[in-house]
């Protein structure tokens, strides 16, 4: 790691506040979510033994980071990679100030989490109803049936709940999906109680333009701050995405170290952005988020020697020396 | 996400999907969902933007392997093909010096020459510009930077030596009606010297474009720029030179070469410097990427309606095409993707 003390001197100097201009008024700070150790590891094709997944989250604990995606309370049968999750839950580490959220499919995952001590559970409807299909074999509104279930005993439970919207730029099965649709599902997600709602571009196809579509729809029915954006880097657009998102008022946005995690839908591609790389972006815009970038670093150092793979992250790649 | 579906044959083809979100294939039109009177900055981006494909000579000068010249030739073809009307060939510069572009003389003429498409040459100095017109140039271009560190390190001599040798040919070329065509390096940061202040890139740039270049590229040779230090860098610039006249060459060495060509272009810069397959890697740290690809920047300038004249599909086999000779991976996200690996 001699040759990353070499990357400090830009992240230091990036560290310069910018006044706002005409490229827009950017958010003060920015609310990172980590979800390496969930969508990243679950994407990989190697599965990772419980200590590993427990190092890593403690790891991530130590950078900053405020919300670390921890686990899937789904059924070992659909998930191998998170067979684990009473184990990984109960094993990490709950550093003060940082959320662990897990997945939470149905009412069984939700009561599984909660008895494994999980403070915050997440759910996640798409904007595309083949997708849905496909994926969990139900119509949007029979997801959103099965999700109020989760929603009502969070509710009871006093538990936040983070809805996720897939495909919100695209799907790999209906391709182009209307931003009308993505302000639906979100609206009723989060008239539903979800306190925040995570838009993903599953397949990475989206651009700035069908991004700023897309938001503008759904920030005319859910305000700004509920919102989040998850941008897959499977097409090199996530940065230039998430820079939008920006300047129209998002300020959480959701990344996985070392851009851990492909994509599903096209073999050898990548998928979630590396939180190194948006780490880096944000600092030289002088946006405030908490991170420690070494540490980080570090974090993803680790996990891709256990995953014996290479990063994803172009500032690490540019940092270390091969 | 949620749990991966089984079915994934079902998946639509990347053709398909592409094709129908007008993401590849001819350029599109304006998107008519930007609805007029909408604050947001996209609503002010230019109708069109001219692509500086620099893959065949700042690319393959910075790949380890040295390509044959007729390999060189037939990218060169097939980028024409693609509809890039500006395709920077080669570089006529001591064969001692950069031996990978020793065959400047034939490159260039044997190249097809398509009408409307410029083919710009390096020329360091007059004896290079000699040469190159001799061999048949109608374009030429001169390196600065806005380092005095990185000059020396790479030309041995400083700003201000490299700015005479830099008249002598801009002057001549003049008198030719040669256009020449001016890149500042170093623009957000030197592998010397660190920061570079914005005045400095300034003050070189100006130097550039009063004595004769016609446009001035302003390269983030590390790839360190953010959008943070990229736009204040080009707002001093452009209080002295008119957007009209500027280009980016943004590496993408830390991933953020994409953001800052959309602020770029935010900001009223309408010609962009990108290598096919991301070709050059970078030579200040090793093993890291170097020029953004082209593939990269067209599909998300497709995606924001703006016209570049350049398919973006015959840019993709034509990496196809180089990487395969080159026997290495693209740097191309959108090859990837595309691409069965």
């Amino acid at each position: 790691m001699v040759a990353a003390k070499r990357a400090l001197p830009w992240l230091a100097a990036s560290l310069r506040p910018i006044s706002s201009t005409a490229a827009g008024s950017l958010p003060k700070q920015v609310k990172i979510v980590e979800v390496g150790p969930r969508d990243g590891l679950q994407n990989e094709k190697n599965i990772v033994p419980t200590q590993v997944k427990i190092r890593l989250i403690n790891m991530l604990s130590e950078t900053g980071l405020p919300v670390i995606e921890a686990t899937s309370f789904v059924s070992p049968k659909w998930v191998p990679q998170m067979a684990d999750h009473t184990e990984v839950l109960q094993g990490i580490q709950k550093f003060p100030g940082v959320s662990y959220p897990v997945l939470t499919p149905n009412l069984k995952g939700f009561q599984a989490a909660v008895a494994a001590g999980a403070k915050e559970v997440s759910i996640f409807g798409a904007a595309s109803e083949l997708f849905t299909k496909k994926n969990i074999n139900c119509s949007i509104e029979e997801s959103l049936q099965r999700f109020s279930e989760v929603m009502h005993a969070a509710g009871e439970a006093s538990i936040p709940v983070r809805g996720y919207v897939s495909c919100v730029l695209g799907c790999p099965y209906e391709g182009k999906i209307a931003p009308a649709k993505v302000a639906e599902v979100s609206k009723k997600m989060y008239s539903m109680g979800c306190y925040e709602i995570s838009l993903g571009d599953t397949i990475g196809v989206g651009t700035p333009g069908s991004m700023k579509e897309m938001l503008s729809a759904v920030m005319k029915e859910v305000p700004v701050r509920a919102l989040a954006v998850h941008c897959h880097d499977t097409y090199g657009q996530a940065l230039a995405n998430t820079l939008v998102a920006l300047q129209m008022g998002v300020s959480v946005v959701d990344s996985s170290v070392a851009g851990l995690g492909g994509c599903p839908y096209a073999q050898g591609a990548s998928g979630n952005v590396a939180t190194e790389d948006l780490l880096y972006m944000l600092h030289g815009l002088g946006i405030h988020t908490g991170v420690d970038p070494q540490k980080l670093m570090e974090a993803g150092v680790f996990i891709c020697k256990a995953l014996n793979r290479r990063t994803s992250s172009k500032v690490v790649q540019a940092s270390s020396r091969l | 996400m949620g749990t991966v579906p089984s079915a994934l044959k079902h998946c639509l083809s990347y053709q398909h999907l592409l094709k129908e979100q007008l993401w590849i294939g001819e350029p599109a039109a304006p998107s008519p969902a930007l609805h007029p009177g909408q604050e947001f900055q996209i609503s002010g981006l230019p109708d069109y933007v001219k692509i500086v494909e620099v893959g065949p000579r700042d690319g393959l000068q910075n790949e380890k392997v040295t390509v044959p010249t007729d390999i060189k030739v037939e990218l060169i073809n097939r980028l024409s093909k693609a509809g890039l009307s500006v395709i920077e060939a080669t570089s006529f510069v001591s064969s001692k010096w950069v031996p990978q572009m020793a065959d400047h003389t034939e490159v260039m003429r044997r190249i097809e020459r398509h009408p409307g498409v410029q083919y710009p040459v390096l020329t360091p100095n007059l004896q290079g510009f000699h040469s190159a017109i001799a061999a048949g140039a109608t374009e030429v271009s001169v390196f600065g930077a806005a380092s005095e560190s990185f000059n020396k390190m790479n030309i041995n001599c400083s700003i201000e030596e490299s700015i005479e040798k830099f008249e002598e040919v801009t002057k001549l070329a003049r008198n030719m009606n040669i256009p020449v065509r001016g890149y500042v390096s170093c623009a957000l940061g030197c592998p010397y010297e660190g920061n570079i202040i914005p005045a400095k890139v300034v003050e070189v740039s100006k130097q550039l474009y009063s004595m004769g270049c016609y446009e001035i590229s302003l390269g983030d040779t590390i790839g360190v720029g953010t959008p943070g230090s990229m736009k204040r860098m080009l707002e001093a610039v452009m209080k002295e030179i008119p957007v009209s006249a500027l280009a980016v060459l943004f590496h993408d060495t830390y991933g953020q070469a994409l953001a800052n060509i959309l602020t770029a272009i935010q900001m009223g810069v309408g010609v962009v410097d990108s290598a096919v397959a991301g070709l050059g890697g970078c030579p200040y740290a090793k093993g890291a990427t170097g020029n953004v690809a082209t593939e990269d920047v067209l599909y998300m300038l497709n995606g924001l309606g703006i016209n570049t004249g350049v398919n973006l599909y015959k840019v993709m086999e034509t990496g196809n095409f180089i990487c395969t000779a080159l026997n290495k991976k693209t740097n191309s996200k959108v090859a990837q993707a595309s691409f069965n690996v």
